[in-house]
């Protein structure tokens, strides 16, 4: 479980126990005001940033894969034949065949999709409960926020991986699109508390502000203000956990098919492909190592660009 | 500070209640037939489904009886017993016997994480900017993006198969050489967690108020940053090991399964394989015990070492 | 106090003619990702032996920027000194070693901080750190320490000081806190105190606790004081002497009657005129119009000219230099004596 947890939960626990101390620099009372506005400021930061365009690069050449597999790999991967088995490099199968007798490249194209899939929509569903979830406990405070944020805690305090055995444990026996949605459903259930938490916050400071005020002296109803004035504030931060998130819910989906309560053949998935690929790996190495290094790349590529934009909108942690 | 512990454990008490709950629920409730469910695909026998029905109750019905057969499973549980698996074997015997190994894998990679993490998280806040804080912030997102289901098989290819400097697989006996393999690729994540995390608590730290102080005593600087600023650093840092030890045990499964280690993680993986699901039920309720167990440890801890909890 | 009345009446180590302390013609600056700020330019003052000096200023004016150079604990970056001298006894401290100036530290000079909350480690007993100074700095052992802490909380008047040793910060109200930053300043009987706005924090009536305390320790242990502050009404009782900071420079320095007699300068007559005199009936309190200088961008001339009722075209053009109008009372003002004789009359 610590797989996926950990990389959001290191800046929530230096966030939450950490001292924070605000160096005493006089200099600072006679900073000029700054004309320059965060996103502009950002977006310049970003663009000199090479991480950014590397894991940019990396995140659309994944997506393409996901949508158009056929351009990058010339054979079919569910072509399998058994007189192939661990052959080596031949027509379009440049990293050889594995022990099956298909074309590794080609599955390790074709895995991008589920990937893809599961970690896209776990994204968009985790961002959705995020959002609300947030907003209600930010944006009314009170006994809402302290129910909501009870709930936060709970959930997370639930360790992913044994509450996603338990949980998949149920479809075990069902259909490869039931299973699909079932895993996506689990990582969503499980995943949108850091993504709440950050909206919350966001949210609490954007109350607070002067044309919210002004909004509200104006007449305008709770609803309003939360979607035209608060939404916007919140969205940013979001995006970034969410990017962070996506490339989590990948890897988690890789480890359950891995463990083989995920996704099920015939549905392609890198983390089945890396599970078979271990088993054989002293007859040849290249079934583990490809679909290896297209997991390890995609999940890095998510993670680096949430990273990157993040530093970019958040000056204190140059 | 004792009604700041029985406040936690009454929160425990209250979370280890909700839980299991929940655990049992999502394995029982509505389902068509619970006996196949716990069976996965498998064909039952006759004497396996009498042993089950009579085991889990599943003879009562209705709320009643689900709320029955929980605190019945609940009873078990707190007794230390787990019933059978599908095998036929005490789960409470099987546990016993992999305890003691995921223990010895949990601290060796709790060694790893603390000597090589903590250490290089100091110097890299201390050096902030330097060469070795870049290193080691690329190295670490490195480790942090690759999934242990990546770096486990590999690091046994490479480092077992294809040079061969440990054992591929640790084996019913594993010695601690054989251990430590697995135990570094188990700890690499907390290792990269708790580094990143002492660097940003170090930095933090000193630029604290404090320091000034610290320095204007005519203090050396060994001396504030080894005593003054490491002190108020570790807080975090040790909390999150605690929690993170919690976490190794669960988290062992993948690096258990892959390494062929005898330990807890490793009859769940293969519990799983075999879609044995008492036995996949009994360890993943003793696993949320542990990580409930864990937690608490980890506050109380945590009010041990920060005086401003200690007193609230 | 066994220490106090053991100690002789500074029978002056400094060379003839020399002060114990002299900052001359201190410049430093910061840089930033935005650009460099001038924080300090040309601070000059100087302390003689058991004698009080109060430093005045609005915050960002550089007067705690020019202590903690004293100290020699800026934080470099950002902070970095320009050029100056910093002579105690006569030797400069900008050109001596980091080893030699940390050995001065607390035993020399010593400083206490406006915020003893943040200014003491929170994780750690009061006890142990003031005893720490000692334990490491003077050698002492650790029953020797222990002891001679509680002499210290007792001169401080922390109340059952032997049963608060093992107390940590959080559990001090704000006024005592600060009495344990005081005796941890005064462990290693430090000829100069530095004491950096050592009451804002606080209430009035236990700023005047404080205040008391610190004039009765000056007055029995003979240390030397630097009192930094932006409240005047806080400087009057204590200090012998008054520095006025604007813009990273000595605006006004005068014996402190003559100054709230009759300030020679704009900007202090302001500061004057905006705090309530129970001996003036009647009377208009009155702020200094516009905001203190962008120190990266500090207005030419007289960096007070934009808010200065005197301002005149010479104002913008020249800066001023130190006007000297007797009794060693100086103003950098184009316009001192006018502004000295208006408030006179």
């Amino acid at each position: 479980m610590s797989d996926f947890e950990t990389v959001a939960a290191t800046e929530n626990q230096a966030a939450r126990r950490g001292v924070s101390g605000e160096p005493g620099t006089p200099g600072r009372a006679g900073r000029p005001e700054r004309a320059r506005s965060l996103a502009g400021d950002a977006w310049r930061d970003l663009r000199r940033n090479p991480v950014f365009w590397i894991s940019l690069l990396l995140v659309v050449l994944v997506a393409a894969m996901a949508v158009v597999p056929g351009l990058f790999a010339a054979n079919d991967p569910r072509d399998c034949v058994l007189s192939r088995q661990h052959a080596g490099p031949s027509g379009g199968a440049i990293f050889g065949y594995d022990f099956q007798g298909c074309d590794t490249f080609a599955r390790a194209v074709y895995g991008a999709r589920a990937s893809l899939l599961v970690g896209a929509l776990s994204a968009l569903i985790t961002g959705v409960i995020a959002l609300v979830v947030g907003m209600l406990a930010g944006y009314f405070g009170g006994w809402v926020d302290a129910v909501l944020s009870r709930v936060i805690d709970i959930v997370l305090g639930i360790p992913l991986l044994l509450a996603a055995i338990v949980l998949l444990k149920r479809v075990s026996t069902s259909g490869d699109t039931v299973r699909l949605f079932a895993v996506i459903f689990v990582l969503a259930l499980l995943g949108w508390t850091t993504a709440a938490r950050v909206v919350r916050s966001s949210v609490i400071t954007a109350r607070e502000q002067d044309y919210v005020a002004a909004a509200r002296m104006l007449g305008a109803g709770n609803g309003r203000i939360m979607w035209r004035h608060i939404l916007p504030n919140a969205l940013a931060p979001a995006i970034v956990v969410l990017t962070i998130a996506l490339g989590s819910f990948i890897a988690a989906e890789a480890t359950l098919s891995f463990l083989g309560i995920g996704l099920k053949a015939p549905t392609i998935s890198w983390g089945i492909d890396i599970d078979a690929g271990r088993v054989h790996m002293r007859e040849s190495a290249t079934p583990l190592i490809v679909p290896s290094a297209f997991l390890a790349l995609t999940v890095l590529a998510f993670i680096m660009l949430g990273d990157a934009i993040r530093d970019a909108f958040d000056p204190k942690l140059r | 500070m004792l009604r700041f512990i029985l406040r936690r454990l009454l929160q425990m008490v209250l979370a280890f209640f909700g839980t299991t709950l929940i655990v049992y629920a999502l394995m029982f409730a509505g389902q068509g037939d619970p006996i196949q469910a716990l069976a996965g695909e498998r064909p039952v026998t006759p004497a396996q489904r009498a042993y089950l029905t009579e085991k889990y109750h599943l003879d009562a019905t209705g709320v009643g009886g689900f709320f029955y057969r929980y605190f019945n499973y609940l009873g078990g549980l707190v007794q230390g017993d787990l019933g059978q698996s599908l095998t036929g074997r005490q789960i409470s015997d099987i546990l016993a016997a992999a305890w003691p190994v995921t223990l010895k894998l949990a601290v060796i990679a709790m060694a790893v994480t603390v000597i090589f993490g903590v250490t290089a998280g100091v110097i890299a806040a201390i050096r902030r900017s330097g060469v070795f804080d870049h290193a080691t912030l690329v190295l670490t997102l490195l480790v942090l993006g690759i999934p242990t289901i990546v770096l486990a098989p590999l690091a046994q290819y490479f480092f077992g198969v294809r040079w061969p400097i440990f054992p591929p697989t640790a084996g019913a006996q594993p010695s601690f050489y054989a251990l430590l393999l697995p135990g570094i690729v188990l700890g690499s994540l907390s290792l990269a967690t708790a580094l990143r995390l002492t660097r940003t608590s170090v930095t933090e730290n000193l630029r604290a108020d404090y320091v000034r102080t610290a320095r204007s005593k005519g203090l050396r600087r060994r001396r504030i940053v080894g005593v003054h600023v490491l002190r108020n650093s570790l807080i975090p840092v040790i909390t999150f090991l605690g929690v993170e030890l919690g976490n190794l045990m669960g988290g062992a499964i993948i690096t258990e399964g892959v390494f062929n280690v005898p330990g807890v993680g490793f009859n769940l993986f293969r519990g799983i394989r075999t879609e044995d699901g008492p036995l996949v039920v009994g360890i993943v309720s003793v696993l949320v015990v542990v990580y409930l167990l864990s937690n608490l440890v980890v506050d109380v801890l945590y009010a041990v070492l920060d005086p401003r909890i200690r007193y609230e | 106090m066994t220490q106090s009345s053991a100690r002789p009446t500074p029978a002056s180590p400094t060379p003839p003619g020399g002060h114990l302390l002299e900052v001359r013609d201190l410049h430093v600056e910061f840089r930033t990702r935005e650009g460099v700020a001038r924080v300090i330019n040309g601070v000059t003052y100087h302390l003689d032996a058991g004698e009080t000096l109060a430093v005045l200023g609005e915050s960002g004016s550089g007067k705690s920027v020019t202590a903690q150079a004293i100290m020699g604990i800026l934080d470099t970056p950002p902070a970095y000194v320009r050029g100056g001298q910093i002579l105690y006894q006569g030797r400069d401290l900008l050109t001596r070693p980091e080893e030699e100036r940390r050995q001065i530290r607390g035993t020399e000079i010593a400083m206490i901080f406006q915020d003893a909350l943040s200014a003491l480690n929170p994780v750690f007993p009061v006890g142990w750190q003031i005893g720490e100074s000692l334990r490491e700095r003077a050698g002492m052992s650790r029953a020797d320490a222990r002891r001679r802490t509680t002499e210290l909380m007792d001169l401080v008047r922390i109340p059952a000081a032997a049963k608060r040793l093992g107390d940590y910060p959080h559990q001090f109200s704000g006024g005592m806190r600060q009495r344990v930053m005081i005796a941890m300043a005064l462990a290693l009987d430090p000829k100069v105190l530095i004491a950096d706005e050592p009451t804002t924090a606080l209430d009035v009536t236990v700023q005047a606790q404080i205040m008391d305390l610190l004039a009765d320790l000056r007055r029995d242990l003979g240390t030397a004081l630097i009192l930094i502050t932006h409240d005047l009404g806080v400087v009057a009782g204590v200090a012998d002497r008054i520095a006025v900071m604007y813009a990273g420079r000595i605006v006004e320095h005068a014996d402190v009657r003559a100054l709230y007699r009759a300030p020679a300068h704009p900007y202090t007559k302001g500061l004057l005129e905006s705090i309530p005199r129970l001996d003036v009936r009647g009377q208009e309190l009155s702020s200094i119009r516009g905001l203190p200088p962008n120190l990266m961008a500090i207005p030419s001339g007289c960096p007070f000219h934009p808010r200065c009722p005197y301002v005149q075209q010479v104002c913008v053009d020249e800066v001023p230099h130190d006007l000297v109008l007797g009794d060693g009372r100086t103003s950098a003002c184009h316009f001192a004596q006018e502004v000295h004789d208006d408030s006179a009359g």
